[in-house]
Parts: C-alpha cells; structure tokens; sequence
C-alpha cells in the first residue's frame, strides 16, 4: 500500500499569473490582520479602514493627495529596489532626502531673485541630487574601506541627518521673516514649481519618477550593470570570479538611489512646503516606506508606481484616522509592517508548492 | 565636584543599561545565526506593554514581565518568518521595526502622559553604597540595572561553558555540521530569536518603567539601532557589550552636561550616533581571533539536508 502525503515543494520559476495572485493575497491578508488589530483595540475595523479606503482612492481630491505621496515614493522606492537586487542594503534613503531637502533649500534661497524660474528650479533639484548622492556615499565607502554593514551605518546616518536638519531650522538658516518658527525663509515664488489646479501635485516630480521608473527598469533589463547587479545579489562569488567589481557595484547602486532620494528631497521643498521645516514634515517617513514600496514591487523597477500608489494611499488614509478617529500617526505602521510581514510570508506560497506525492519510491 | 561625579556615573549606568538588555539579547539570537533588525519595533513594544500592564497592575514586576513577553511574541514573528519561512532577514528585522512602532503608538495613545503608580525604586545595596562616588552610582541603582548586569556573566557562561550554549554557537556557525552533531538547528534558532526579543522587551520595559519611567511616543529613540550596531562593536561577546553600552550610556548623559557651554543641543544628539559609527568600523576593523568574528552562518537561511 503507498502511503500518500502534501508535501512543500519548491517551484523554480514561479509563473507570473501565480505571483500575482499570491500578492494580492499577502497584501490583502497584511490588511485583514491590521483590521484585526484595530478590533482588538476596539477600533471599529470597517469604519476605520472604509474612511482609510475612500479618503486615498474615493474621492479625486484624495486621489491626488495619495500621487503627490506616491511620487517620492517611487522615486525613492524605484533606486532601492536595485540596490536590494544586489543585496546592497541601503537603509538610508530618509537621511539622503533630507540632506537633498537642505541643499536645494540652500541654493534656492541663495538663487533669490537672480535665477529664477526654470534654470533656478533645475539648479536646486541638481544640487539636491548631488547632496543626497554624496550622502549615501558616506556607507557605500564605509562598507568598500572598512566592511562596516552598510544597513546599520546608512540608517544611523539618518539620525544625524534629522538633527543637522534641526540644528539648521534653529540655528544658521532660522527664517527672519517666520515669525519666530523654526522654520527658513519661503523661497522666492519663482522657485516655487507650479501644481496641477486644485491640488499639491506638481507635474514636474511627476514627470521625474516616471523617467525614474522608465530609466531605472532599462538599466536594469537592457544594460551590463544592470546584469552585474542581479548577479552580485544573486552569487556575489560567481560575481568576482566574473570580475564584477564589488566595490564600484556597491558604490554606484547607494550613489544613485542616493540622488533619487535627494531628488525626492528637492522637490518636497520646491513643491510643497518651500521653506526648511522639521525633519518629520519634510518627510513623513518616506525613506522607510520606500524599503516598504520596493519589496511589494518584488524589487522590480517597472512596478515600484504601482506599489507606491498603494503605500502612498495607505500614508493618506493613516493622516485621515489620525484626524477623523483620533489615532496616532504611527498607526498606519502597523498596516505597513503587516503587510511587509505577509509578503515575505507570500514569497514561500510563491516559492513553494503544495503537491501529494507517494512517501515510498516518489521522486525526491 | 564628587556629587556631580557620582551622578554623572551613575546616569550614564542607568543610560546604559537599555542598550546592555537590548544588546544581549541580539548578541544571543546572531550567534544563533539570525540577524534581527528589529530590535528597535521590539523595544518599543517592549516599553509600551510593560507600562500598560505595570499602570494597570501596580506592580512593577508584572510589567516587566509583560515587557519581556511582548519582545518575545514580537520576535516569534520574526523567527517564523525567517527561520521557518527562510525570508530575508534585514527585510523581516525591518518589517518588525514598522511594526512594533506603529503598534506601541497605537496601544500607548491612552497612556500619554500618566503617571505610573509602581516605578522600580533605587534599591541601594547595603554597605556597597556606602563607598565613596563609585559606591552610591554603581550600588544604588534600581534592581533591573543589577539584574542587567547579572546577564552579563550570565550569557558569557551560558555560551562559552554549556552544551546548549555550543548547540546555539553550532548553528550559527555551521548549522550543517551542527545538525550532523544532533542539534535541532532550526529549533535553536527560533528559541534563541525569541529570548533575544526577550532581552529587546526587557530593554523597553527598563526604559518605561525605571529610566524614564512614563510612555512617550518614540521614547525608543534609535536605540535599537544602537544595539544592532554594538552588538557588532561587541564581537559578540558579552563582556564588550557591557563596555560599548557602558560607553554609550556616558555619551548620552555627557550631552546634557556639555549644552550649558553654547553647543547645539542638537548637534550633541548627534553624538551617539556618530559614536555608533565610529564604533562599527572600530568593530568591523579590529584584529581579531576565531571566536571574535562574525558567525559564519549570521544571515544565511538554513533549510535541513540541503546545502
């Protein structure tokens, strides 16, 4: 008598349809479980996340409030999800915004009225780029010089950055004409980039990430770095004795989801807020979210958009409970964490298929 | 002068001393071979629970005990993701941290700003207290600082001189021949994860219940961060872990003695963290013998009868 039994086993090229379908219900058991949560808390779970789901995809108004927080997200989410191709594990995207955040505020207030309108605009954006690039350098040449773990160094380096953002805001670059808050001065007008009617949304970051996204997916599929990239994630070994150079990957992959982020950075003062505020409002925890954004995107350039849309509309609908239900900020964390939690669960479904097999004299 | 000494030492003792919990405990689950990432989700779970429970209870001991419980559940979560599962270990660790952060604002939003009733009192140990400057800020502290200092030896022994501690240190060395050696490896890597995220909910709840002792959003502030990197400083061995958490605790103390003098109390927030940096590359480029580096197997999954 053969003895059947389930057994896992593991599928090697999982199909696209499969992959979908197994993301779509990680994400949607990630909500369920955050559901659940608020339950538990006594939070009455559909209200809550029907105000969540209609405040960042029902209405045009919200709808546009949930792009204008997908952009830097995919911007951001789009240069690490190369990085993490390569296992290059920049943790560091929010220090890199801030710091491209801070030069461009720095230049646009230094451009006044001499350069203004485009050229000054694309100056400050550049110098952005250039700040968030060399601060992400910092842990890529830490990890080359030192082996210092480039996770641990690049997000420690986002303390810092907060603090240099607040040692500014109250100290050297402290607007005279605030009112007392710890904030710089507004950019001139001219600076300021124009916004599509009725909303926040500017087009040019728009435009930007769906080069990113477009650029980011070629160098990934099309070019030699691209093919360095995946190989080095896959089988650093394999990779030096093809004679990738480590260093030069490692360096190159932190320097451009660096500018990325700065880019990021630029365009939240230029587009949104026009003066160096606190840290946590330049950003409301892009940087993190990104690493979030990436992973759902399976670290695929191409689809970081629509990942960005979803976490960028999760960001609005946890600013509408925190108002509306009275919740903290940090509560649409815990959406982000589960749903993390449960795509990394996926990727074993995906990986992995449920078969019956005879336990004597089957195929191993 | 000895006055403001002793409280000088004995702050940054009490300063240190989340860092040493936290820092035992991923010493514990990273010779195991798992890196957790999450410490700092942990933490924060860790110091809200053990408010909630020691607010509600009265009582000190229950919440802290219900800190160390709330690590652990936490890093379950954590070891069956990647010890069962085998997923990315820095993207679970991160996973954890977003997490632990959104679900600490959310249990403490009605805890902000209570008093707690019960805080862990100073507990001076008689006559060692009595001795002069070092006496009072070493043996006058509160009884989770002797305790966290206990551990030290404690998980010294425990790894260095115990089957079970080989068993751990196997797995996270070499897990095959481990399991060659009849060591459950997966079975070890997920108890030690989960003490680990005990020690991380002992290091919340030492911050919650004694240090500060209140629940404030955030109260974590990065520390977790600073475990994960002094664990590495430490060469994983305990021992230079208390002197990293030593060292750290007197760098967060010291910035609020040097703001009197014109800096940016900004720019001195800076300084533990750079002071994490400089200690990584001080870890990561220290000569070192065998047993000082890196378990062998710290990230890699490991999935029985295959290599």
């Amino acid at each position: 008598m053969t003895i059947h039994r389930w057994q896992l086993v593991p599928v090697a090229t999982p199909a696209s349809l499969r992959i979908a379908v197994c993301m779509a219900a990680s994400i949607a058991a990630g909500l369920a479980l955050g559901g659940l949560v608020f339950l538990l808390m006594g939070i009455p779970p559909v209200t809550a996340m029907l105000k969540m789901a209609t405040g960042s995809f029902g209405s045009w108004y919200g709808f546009k409030e949930t792009v204008t927080k997908a952009v830097p997200l995919t911007l951001i989410g789009a240069g690490l999800a190369l990085c993490f191709r390569a296992r290059v594990w920049n943790i560091g995207a929010e220090g890199q915004l801030l710091f491209g955040a801070v030069a461009a505020t720095c230049v646009g207030l230094h451009l006044g009225p001499t350069l203004a309108g485009w050229p000054g605009i694309v100056l400050m954006f550049a110098a952005g780029a250039v700040a968030g690039g060399a601060w992400a350098a910092v842990p890529a040449l830490m990890r080359i010089r030192w082996g210092v773990n480039e996770a641990v160094s690049s997000l420690l380096l986002n303390y810092v950055a907060a603090e240099f953002v607040q040692y500014l805001i109250y100290g050297p670059l402290k607007g005279k004409t605030q009112f007392g808050f710890p904030y710089s001065d507004d950019l001139p007008n001219a600076l300021w980039l124009p916004t599509f009617y009725g909303s926040r949304l500017s087009w040019f970051p728009l435009v930007l990430a769906a080069a990113a996204v477009v650029v980011l997916t070629l160098i990934s599929s099309r070019t030699r770095f691209g093919y360095d990239v995946r190989v080095v994630g896959e089988n650093p070994a394999a990779a030096a004795y093809a004679g990738i150079p480590f260093g030069r990957t490692i360096l190159s992959l932190m320097v451009l989801s660096g500018i990325l982020a700065g880019i990021a950075g630029s365009s939240e003062i230029a587009g949104l807020h026009h003066h160096l505020t606190y840290p946590w409002s330049i950003s409301s925890g892009y940087g993190f979210t990104a690493i979030l954004t990436a992973f759902l995107a399976r670290l695929h350039p191409g689809w970081t958009w629509l990942s960005a849309l979803l976490f960028g509309g999760l960001l609005v609908g946890g600013d509408i409970i925190q108002t509306s239900l009275g919740l903290p900020f940090a509560t649409v964390n815990i959406f982000n964490g589960l749903v993390l939690v449960a795509i990394l669960a996926g990727e074993y479904l995906i990986s992995h298929r449920l078969v019956r097999r005879s336990a004597e004299g089957g195929p191993r | 002068m000895t006055e403001l000494l002793t409280s000088v030492i004995g702050r940054s003792i009490a300063a240190s001393t989340p860092l040493l919990f936290g820092t035992l405990g991923e010493i514990l689950t990273e010779r195991a071979g798992i890196m957790n990432l999450g410490v700092e989700g942990m933490m924060a779970v860790g110091a809200v629970t053990g408010f909630a429970v020691g607010f509600h209870t009265q009582s000190p001991w229950l919440g802290f005990a219900a800190a160390v419980a709330a690590g652990a559940l936490l890093a379950l979560v954590h070891a069956v993701l990647t010890v069962l599962l085998r997923a990315n270990q820095v993207v679970s660790g991160l996973a954890l941290t977003t997490l632990g952060l959104g679900l600490s604002g959310l249990i403490g939003r009605s805890l902000i700003g209570k008093p707690l009733p019960c805080r862990f009192a100073e507990a001076p140990l008689p006559l060692l207290s009595e001795l002069p400057v070092l006496g009072k800020a070493l043996f006058s502290q509160d009884i989770l600082v002797y305790l966290s200092f206990a551990a030290v030896p404690a998980l010294w022994l425990f790894l260095f001189r115990t089957r079970a501690g080989l068993a751990v240190r196997a797995a996270g060395e070499n897990p095959h021949a481990a399991e060659a050696m009849s060591v459950d490896v997966v079975f070890v890597r997920m108890i030690s994860v989960v003490i680990g995220g005990g020690f991380a909910g002992a290091a919340g709840g030492y911050l919650s219940l004694a240090y500060i002792p209140a629940w404030i959003e955030g109260m974590t502030a990065g520390r977790g961060w600073i475990v994960v990197a002094l664990t590495m400083f430490s060469l994983w061995n305990p021992a230079r872990a208390l002197i990293g958490s030593l060292t750290f605790g007197c760098l967060f103390v010291g910035q609020y003695f040097l703001q009197p003098y014109g800096i940016s109390p900004n720019l001195l927030m800076m300084l533990p963290y750079l002071a994490t940096l400089a200690a990584l590359v001080q870890g990561a480029t220290a000569s070192r013998t065998r047993s000082q580096c890196a378990p062998a197997a710290l990230g890699q999954p490991y999935e029985r009868g295959i290599r």
